[in-house]
């Protein structure tokens, strides 16, 4: 169901838990899916003696996905209109996420309304690791 | 940038939806979907990066008869240290002017964009890099305008 403007106002937030111990299996499954075969993400002795990392990390647009899932539970399907993101730390295997979305606007142009929103995806130790925007057609 | 041919499956969003944790049937039951308001299947937001699966050049995924630069049986198919090692991908931001279905046949074009530099406390120069990508369907029709910024660190990223 589209979200109402009605019942929305400035401030409002949706957050969902998105992965719990993100599995290293989850990062394969993405990279499979995606095409996005780089192995910092799923070849832990390349990461950790050629790349220098501690572990594998997920890919950025894996944890895009997962916001995604967060922002379509809460607009509904086929109405976002603009969805985008900043990467600003990297997930690990094990790690939890939680995204929220934060109603910063609702504005109205040529008689379709919208909703804009700012979105947070932070892990199990508070640090964020997706900043965002978004925008979703909604009804009045 | 050659133009790339995007075909879109229906099998090919199950596995992506999947990959993502998401079980909305919206991208993956067609009956159920027909019910919803996108009124049929369609893809999950960022599903337009998995174009990567049809350009034949893509350097990420490891080709028949080519060195490959993650591990076999040593840490790097590769002599020294590869250079990707320090690429990472800094934002990606989406417009859609339509959602993508399956049936879909998509041309896809990407254009290089502005280049930037700043300097990392945690990781050294880093050089910023704008890709432009453009998806248009069978029609000529804009379905999804893309941007992304790739950026590639002096040295790996300290998590300190």
């Amino acid at each position: 169901m589209a979200l109402k403007a009605s019942a929305l106002k400035v401030g409002d937030t949706h957050s969902e838990r998105v992965v719990e111990n993100l599995s290293r299996t989850q990062i394969v499954q993405y990279a499979g899916a995606s095409g996005d075969y780089n192995p910092l993400h799923t070849d832990e002795v390349y990461t950790t003696q050629v790349a220098g990392y501690p572990s594998v990390f997920a890919h950025g647009m894996l944890t895009m996905g997962l916001t995604g899932k967060m922002l379509t539970n809460y607009v509904g399907d086929g109405t976002l209109t603009k969805f985008g993101v900043r990467f600003t730390n990297q997930v690990w295997p094990g790690d939890t996420l939680d995204a929220k979305a934060t109603v910063v606007a609702l504005r109205e142009e040529g008689g379709q309304h919208y909703v804009d929103l700012a979105l947070s995806t932070t892990n199990q130790d508070g640090k964020e690791v997706v900043s965002g925007s978004a925008t979703a057609r909604i009804d009045p | 940038m050659a133009k790339i041919t995007f075909p879109v499956e229906a099998s090919h969003i199950m596995m992506f939806a999947r990959a993502i944790g998401d079980t909305n049937p919206v991208y993956h039951d067609a009956a159920a979907a027909k019910d919803t308001e996108a009124g049929g299947i369609i893809a999950p937001p960022s599903f337009a990066q998995a174009v990567a699966q049809f350009d034949p050049d893509y350097f990420l995924r490891p080709k028949p008869g080519q060195k490959w630069f993650g591990s076999a049986k040593g840490p790097s198919g590769i002599e020294g240290k590869p250079t990707s090692s320090g690429g990472l991908h800094a934002e990606q931001h989406y417009e859609f002017h339509r959602h993508i279905r399956p049936g879909d046949v998509l041309t896809v074009e990407t254009k290089p964009g502005k280049t930037w530099e700043k300097e990392s406390k945690r990781a050294g120069k880093l050089t910023f890099r704008e890709r432009i990508t453009e998806y248009r369907d069978q029609n000529g029709e804009l379905v999804i305008t893309a941007r992304g910024v790739g950026v590639t660190t002096e040295r790996p990223v300290d998590q300190g």
